[in-house]
């Protein structure tokens, strides 16, 4: 259980534009985000001995980070290989490591040219060895694909609709809609999402997340140290990792996994919760991983917002919305700002806390969940201002 | 699904013997001759007990539908732009394990969670086979 309360926190952060096409280098890309997450603290940067990024081989290590910005002090530069569950495990490993004495003052990163690039939503290298052996030759191969399955085992076994992942579309669009850095920012209807292009059953095209060429950093350092910096501290009240037993040869895989009606949010969310001393009813804004509509409703089941197989209509009638019980995903989140991976909804958590988010703020916002990952493995953060 | 440019399975030693089950047209489980427990897939160690030792038995070759997808769009669109739509699904094996394989025989909307299906194999070049699902109950015409 984390036990680090409200000894860190995150004192900067910093993003690049959103786009279809950079034009510049992934290494480019994740520098400007570090330098702005720097800026924004005014911390400088020889304070920076530690950087911690994660990658699914379309970015560039943390150490050639740490030499493009010319940290002279940068001690500690570690890359996880991993997806977007390592999201809210990047910070905790960040305060770990701060407490541990090995770094001070962290940088956390999150770098690709996701669409003009490397695309990791359009199909993984086309290999049949290791676990893709049983996977790949029988035309399951990209992440939609995988993610649809789930979805549809929820489906079978709460009734699930897909009127219920459209709710969570049209949220997400109607948030992105107040948000200029956002890249999809014209509202859409249920009937729009009804109407959309059928990818992979159950998924339309409104189901499945933007691709993005982008960047976010974060700087974690101690809560005395963001005390005197330029912005309002957010302090890491709880951060917890993980997933269940047979999370699996990959991120892909999950044959083996008890049920794909929950995910790894029902295994972590009670070190989440025990850990920051607080509850889900605590919870004044959400960003939750919405790689998928689907994987939203999961999670909200996961982390205790609502029993086992009822997120399908906790999501309906605008709970979800600004105006709602549990506002979620302010920013428009990977479904309709932008894929870089769910560090943007720490990115935009941290805005809320701050009372920086514009005319997407959530009035009065003091405690913000952020969430990382769809499938067996996942990571969380309980953050307050 | 005939196309040969699809990825074809790897075979290690971990999974040989299960392919070349195949290739006889048996389905083989891996089962751990200390604790009895069957699994799939194979791998080096017993994911329940941690053994190494294990034989291998046959599978009835019968199932049913744990989950399933039907896939519309294709990707990569060069492999499998003449297959679409086709289904993918979770069998749920009578022995217990699971495995991904496609569902022939049937029309897409006519699968059901639960659906009885039985085991079949293609023959897709000379080293490798594919197991693939069957509705056990041929869908009645409507
Ligand atoms: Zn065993």
């Amino acid at each position: 259980m984390w036990s680090l309360r409200d000894k860190y926190a995150i004192a900067g952060v910093g993003y690049t534009e959103y786009s279809s096409k950079s034009g510049v280098t992934v290494l480019d890309l994740a520098t400007r985000a570090c330098g702005n997450a720097l800026a924004d603290a005014g911390l400088g940067a020889d304070q920076v001995d530690g950087v911690i990024s994660y990658t699914f081989n379309d970015s560039v290590p943390a150490m050639a980070v740490a030499t493009g910005l010319g940290l002279p002090g940068a001690r500690y530069a570690v890359d996880y290989q991993a997806g977007g569950n390592a999201a809210n495990l990047v910070i905790q490993a960040a305060a770990a490591a701060i407490e541990a004495g090995l770094a001070e003052n962290v940088l956390c990163y999150r770098a690709m040219n996701g669409r003009s690039g490397f695309r990791l939503g359009g199909g993984r290298e086309l290999t049949a060895r290791g676990i893709t052996q049983h996977t790949a030759p029988h035309g399951w191969i990209s992440y939609p694909q995988a993610m649809a399955m789930w979805c549809r085992r929820h489906m079978i076994r709460h009734g699930t609709t897909s009127a219920q992942l459209g709710a969570v579309a049209v949220t997400c669009r109607d948030n992105a809609a107040l948000n200029e850095r956002a890249m999809m920012r014209q509202p859409i209807t249920l009937a729009d999402h009804r109407n959309a292009r059928m990818i992979v059953e159950p998924f339309r095209l409104l189901d499945i997340c933007l691709e993005s060429d982008g960047a976010c950093a974060v700087l974690v350092t101690g809560a005395e140290r963001a005390r005197d910096l330029r912005q309002r501290p957010v302090y890491i009240l709880g951060a917890a990792y993980g997933g269940g037993p047979n999370q699996g040869d990959d991120l892909f895989d999950a044959i083996r996994w008890p049920d794909h009606d929950h995910n790894y949010s029902r295994y972590i969310a009670d070190d989440l919760w025990r850990g920051a001393g607080v509850g889900p009813r605590d919870v004044d804004v959400a960003e939750i991983y919405d790689c998928f509509t689907y994987s939203v409703i999961v999670q909200l089941e996961g982390f205790g917002f609502c029993p086992p197989g009822e997120g399908g209509g906790f999501v309906q009638d605008g709970r979800i919305a600004r105006d709602g019980e549990l506002p979620i995903n302010t920013h428009g989140g990977l479904l309709s700002e932008a894929y870089i991976h769910g560090l943007n909804h720490v990115v935009e958590a941290v805005e809320q806390l701050r009372g920086q988010a514009g005319p997407r703020q959530i009035d009065g916002a003091e405690i913000a969940l952020t969430t990382a990952g769809a499938m067996t493995c996942g990571s969380a953060l309980v953050l307050r201002n | 699904m005939s196309n040969h440019a699809r990825p074809l399975p790897e075979p290690d030693a971990d999974s040989a013997p299960y392919w070349q089950g195949c290739r006889e047209h048996r389905l083989l489980l891996r089962r751990c001759t200390d604790c009895g427990g069957v699994q799939f897939p194979p791998g080096p160690r017993c994911p329940d007990c941690g053994a190494r030792t294990h034989d291998w038995v046959e599978a009835s070759g019968r199932g049913w539908v744990f989950s399933w997808i039907v896939v519309h769009h294709p990707v990569p669109r060069e492999v499998y732009q003449d297959e679409v739509p086709y289904v993918v699904a979770l069998i749920e094996l009578a022995e217990g394990p699971r495995l991904a394989a496609n569902i022939v025989g049937c029309e897409p909307a006519a699968i059901s969670a639960g659906m009885a299906v039985t085991v079949e194999f293609e023959d897709v070049t000379e080293q490798i086979t594919l197991p693939r699902f069957r509705p056990t109950q041929p869908a009645t015409p409507t």
